[in-house]
């Protein structure tokens, strides 16, 4: 049975949900408990407080404080072509029939710090497609937007990507994308000229256009399953008729609601179809 | 009183695998229990461990899915580069935030929240490996109330994950494969 003890601090996280909405207009209501449970502990952990009189004074009088909470419970932890079979999946299965259209629209959801971005502006590139193809990149973070716009990544990361950029089907030498310098890979930023960064949350933000493509991986994860059905019928609403979804290697439609009106075009990468 | 384990989590790192095999073959296709499975695997390493597991136990195993729902007599792997959480409805919830002990999946992560959950109804195991990763949440379990077995070392392929764990709670049993599986046997109700 659960502790009484964890029960309590259950509770008062539920509080401190229902305050943030109120104060800062963040909803995370609709969030798996588990991981925000974990999250606010370890975020108490490191700052060193020792109860939740102790996060909510500096949590609500100042707003800097919160947005590193912010930072900290949302998790943005991503790399460059994570899961290269799904990009290599994406390269084969999906932008040759994305090729077929004179314009492409694509919505990269919870694009973090832009490693996916410049992962899918690459692979356009590379398919020849990037010239037309305008690329919505959105996330609740702005911080972390801000940094995806600049395309700045550790270089200390650059072989591990340069192994999964080549898994990933990739065609030209890696280092021609980038430049090393300090400590930094500074990423061409020809391949994000044709993309808009813009603040949107999943959780209460609606529809804002149609697109071909859709990707929002790892981000489902971090939603209760009410939540999850709200963002993937917003995501529905938001495709054109035939077009695709790629979800991560982990979150699935198939507990969800749109899931007849959607084929598996790489079940085990989890890239859907859109039927009409 | 020490209340019946409704829930088994193991983690082992090298050596792991063939150490829960030997545990697990024992056991009843329709044993009572929900066991999960926290190996650290290669990274990115692709999911033949279901195949050994289904093939060489006679419980159904299944790599984890987002908000899968947990049922007795299941054998549950967790996924590579995602840490295992569980919710209160016992769901499971993935997580792909920072690595802990240099792991994804941290036996750490899996076995805190377990207990978060379960209260003092988790046994916590932990096996063969070459880490120390699982000895901060075997000690979690312990001080709630759970049973915290360990692998004896000298069994051990490698024995650093056990003597971390041993170090971090004394108070843990120290036990052999072949007991765990029969302290296993003892939790199943037919
Ligand atoms: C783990 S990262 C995933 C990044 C990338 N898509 C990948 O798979 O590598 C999750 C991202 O989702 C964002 N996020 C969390 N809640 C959100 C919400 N309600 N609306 C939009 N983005 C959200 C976080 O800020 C974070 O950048």
């Amino acid at each position: 049975m659960k502790l009484s003890s964890d029960a309590q601090f259950e509770q008062e996280v539920e509080v401190l949900i229902g305050e943030i909405k109120q104060h800062y207009g963040y909803d995370f209501s609709g969030y798996a408990r588990a991981s925000v449970y974990r999250r606010v502990k370890r975020f108490m952990g490191q700052k060193g407080l020792e109860n939740m009189q102790q996060l909510r004074e500096p949590l609500f009088s100042d707003s800097f404080f919160f947005e590193v909470f912010l930072q900290d419970v949302t998790v943005n932890v991503t790399e460059m072509f994570r899961d290269p079979s799904f990009f290599l999946s994406l390269r084969q299965n999906v932008l040759p029939l994305l090729s077929t259209y004179p314009y492409i629209k694509i919505w990269d959801a919870g694009c973090s710090t832009g490693e996916e971005l410049f992962s899918l502006a690459i692979l356009l590139q590379e398919e020849g497609l990037l010239n037309r193809t305008k690329i919505y990149a959105t996330d609740i973070n702005q911080k972390v937007l801000r940094q995806a716009k600049e395309g700045i990544f550790p270089v200390s990361r650059i072989p591990a990507y340069t192994a999964a950029y080549y898994a990933a089907g990739g065609k030209q030498e890696f280092s021609g994308y980038y430049r090393s310098n300090y400590g930094n890979a500074k990423f061409n930023s020809e391949l994000v000229r044709n993309v808009v960064f813009y603040p949107h949350n999943l959780a209460t933000d609606s529809s804002f256009n149609e697109f071909h493509l859709i990707l929002c991986r790892n981000v489902l994860i971090y939603f209760g399953r009410e939540l999850q059905e709200r963002v993937l019928n917003l995501f529905d609403e938001s495709l054109v008729s035939l077009g695709y979804l790629g979800l991560g290697k982990k979150e699935t439609l198939a507990m969800s609601g749109i899931s007849p009106y959607y084929n598996a075009v790489d079940k085990t990468n989890r890239i859907y179809r859109k039927l009409n | 009183m020490q209340r019946v384990p409704e829930l088994v989590v193991i983690g082992g790192s090298w050596g792991g695998i063939q150490a829960a095999l030997q545990i697990l073959k024992g056991l009843p296709p329709n044993y009572s229990l929900p066991i999960v499975l926290v190996l650290h695997r290669l990274r990115d390493q692709e999911g033949n461990l279901q195949e050994i597991f289904e093939r060489k136990t006679r419980l159904t195993t299944v790599e984890i899915e987002d908000k899968q729902q947990l049922v007795p007599g299941m054998l549950y792997l967790a996924p590579p580069n995602y840490h295992v959480l569980l919710e209160n409805d016992r769901t499971f919830a993935l997580d792909d935030s920072e690595l802990e002990n240099y792991s994804r999946p941290s036996i750490d992560v899996t076995f805190t929240s377990a207990a978060d959950v379960y209260g003092d109804q988790v046994a916590g195991i932990i096996l063969s490996g070459a880490s120390s990763d699982g000895s901060s949440g075997l000690k979690y379990i312990f001080e709630k109330g759970g049973t915290a077995l360990v692998q004896q070392p000298q069994e051990a392929e490698i024995d650093t994950m056990p003597l971390a764990a041993i170090r971090a709670t004394p108070g843990c049993r120290i036990m052999q494969l072949i007991d765990i599986q029969e302290f296993l046997l003892s939790l199943h109700v037919n």
